[in-house]
């Protein structure tokens, strides 16, 4: 990128921005049609399968039927901010994958153009910041609503993203122990090198788990989707929105799934890697199958988050924020003393991969071993509070 | 004037607008809303003096974090519109005035007697940012190297404002049951 002139450069940036821009878009589409074809096999139904080839159209005739519907604004709403809600959390989500690798690079025309809109020397941070921001969107469109259950949906929501967040950004410090002196993503996914074995997911598996769950509850998917819990909260935070606006709180969760996996795909199994295959084929053609491999592994993991949701069902309130501060934040803690520690003195990645898997399993049986003890007897279990619990209750 | 220079006046514009909207609007929410766009533009700020982690740290701790609760707090106790008489009231109004008067003076004294582009500090701060090849690393050698008791002290008072948090809150919680 160096030698290119500006004009060039911004053109290239113009057009890859528009490029992955539209993929996220269709990719969002895909994942609503698969998302609901995959329940339906789950459950041993159909699923939607008559608009176009295997119901595959059917995400743009719902798209259709949003926005030709009203766009009602309810009276009683503080407007200004029910305006902006949806806004502010689908922009969050889009503007995540500006620092997202998606493959090697394609040289055309003599310029080597890295298949990545911003490779910026903080490049985590950056995510953490503004996936950190997606926040606002819940929690000001379940105020502005002005309705009870919105307002119970969004402060759920976000003590729920407050205190996985840690764990978010404590399972990544892990890696960037063992990645040089950088916190650019491209790094991190080039340092992980061609092998399975050689990826972070193994060399940190307790991070992994645990960045991997909170990932799933910043993306309020199920098991963690308290804050729209149907059978209590009737719809949670968006239940006064309807047309576009809703449907930019759906798309926005999708989207932040698909960011979510590109993100875990790149830090934990190894990019746009797989085996060399990457390397095969000319300067365009290894750049395409980079993004390729990158692609499919996005895929697989979305895959996941879709099973996840339709085996698991929701966590109870309370539960959640023992799953959170008492399991999955003491691993994150504890991975990054067991990778400083044994790096330093052994500065082997199968010791730091062992250690780590063996020090998770120790902390989860203390901790396990602690809250049976700690655990009341039923008689005092049948206090008043014991029907609501609080954040307080939930951490104490 | 270069695009930096643009990009400084739109930031240092935004964050000033952005502060006071903090101070005029009536409802603690959108107070709380502007303070968010201030901090926004003071990492673009950042950004333009080279300081990539300090600002991505901002836009983490401040709007991300702190403002979440701040906005916690207001929907909880449900504030609602603030009254103009009620605002400022007695002697925090003589207060509030010295404390202005002091800023405007400050204000008046970096402009006219502050560093300028050309001034030898201002240079040497330039060509130690140009020579630091990544801020991020740079800051955590010097935080575990030079400053290094002063970091650990930072975070063994934090760990105790959290311990004495939670103690606080527990004595509570046990009164209450």
């Amino acid at each position: 990128m160096e030698n290119m002139p500006l004009l060039v450069s911004i053109i290239i940036s113009i057009v890859k921005i528009l490029i992955i821009v539209h993929l996220l878009l269709v990719g969002v589409m895909i994942m609503i049609w698969a998302e609901r074809r995959v329940s339906g096999w789950m459950q041993d139904r159909l699923g939607p399968n008559r608009v176009g080839p295997q119901g595959l159209l059917q995400p743009v005739a719902d798209g259709l039927k949003f926005m030709f519907k009203e766009d009602l604004i309810p009276d009683h709403v503080d407007k200004p901010l029910y305006v902006l809600a949806p806004a502010m959390l689908l922009v969050p989500a889009l503007v995540v994958v500006a620092v997202v690798p998606f493959g090697s690079s394609i040289t055309l025309f003599g310029y080597e153009i890295p298949l990545q809109i911003a490779d910026i020397n903080i490049g985590i941070l950056y995510i953490l910041a503004i996936t950190s921001l997606g926040v606002y969107g819940v929690v000001l469109g379940a105020w502005a609503s002005n309705n009870k259950y919105s307002l119970l949906g969004g402060l759920r929501s976000s003590a729920q993203m407050i205190s996985y967040e840690l764990t978010l950004g404590l399972g990544i410090i892990g890696i960037l122990m063992l990645t040089g002196n950088t916190l650019s993503l491209r790094t991190i996914a080039i340092e992980q090198g061609a092998y399975p074995w050689h990826w972070n997911f193994l060399i940190h598996f307790p991070a992994f788990l645990a960045f991997t769950t909170a990932m799933f509850a910043e993306t309020n998917r199920l098991p963690f989707d308290l804050a729209e819990a149907e059978q209590e909260l009737v719809a949670g935070y968006h239940t006064e929105y309807s047309s576009m606006k809703f449907a930019m709180f759906f798309m926005a969760e999708y989207m932040n799934m698909i960011v979510g996996s590109a993100v875990t795909v790149t830090l934990f199994l190894g990019g746009w890697h797989f085996f060399g295959l990457e390397n095969v084929g000319g300067p365009v053609w290894s750049g395409l199958i980079s993004f390729g491999i990158f692609f499919v592994k996005t895929a697989i993991f979305l895959f996941v988050f879709i099973w996840v949701r339709w085996t698991l069902p929701r966590f109870r309130y309370d539960q959640l924020m023992n799953f959170g501060w008492k399991f999955l934040l003491p691993v994150a803690l504890t991975s990054i003393v067991v990778t400083g520690t044994l790096w330093i003195t052994t500065g082997s990645r199968l010791v730091v991969g062992i250690g780590n898997v063996v020090a998770a399993f120790i902390v989860v049986s203390i901790v396990a071993g602690l809250l049976v003890m700690s655990t009341p007897k039923p008689a005092i279990q049948e206090s008043d509070n014991q029907l609501a619990p609080t954040v307080l209750d939930a951490i104490e | 004037m270069n695009p930096e220079q643009i990009l400084f006046f739109l930031f240092g514009a935004v964050s000033l607008i952005g502060a006071i909207a903090v101070i005029s609007f009536r409802h603690p929410i959108y107070s709380a809303l502007s303070l968010i766009v201030t901090f926004f533009a003071q990492a673009g700020l950042f950004i333009l003096l080279g300081a990539h982690f300090v600002a991505a740290v901002q836009v983490i701790v401040y709007a991300g974090a702190i403002m979440v609760l701040f906005l916690f707090v207001i929907m909880l106790l449900n504030l609602g519109t603030l009254s103009a008489k009620g605002a400022i009231t007695g002697k925090l109004k003589g207060f509030a005035v010295i404390l202005g008067i002091l800023l405007a003076v400050e204000g008046v004294y970096i402009a006219v007697k502050g560093t300028k582009p050309g001034d030898p500090a201002v240079a040497s701060a330039e060509t130690a940012t140009e020579s630091v090849n990544t801020t991020t690393y740079s800051i955590g050698e010097l935080l575990f190297d030079e400053y290094l008791l002063p970091f650990e002290v930072t975070s063994l008072i934090l760990l105790a404002a959290l311990i004495g948090v939670i103690v606080l809150v527990k004595r509570e919680t046990q009164e209450e049951n």
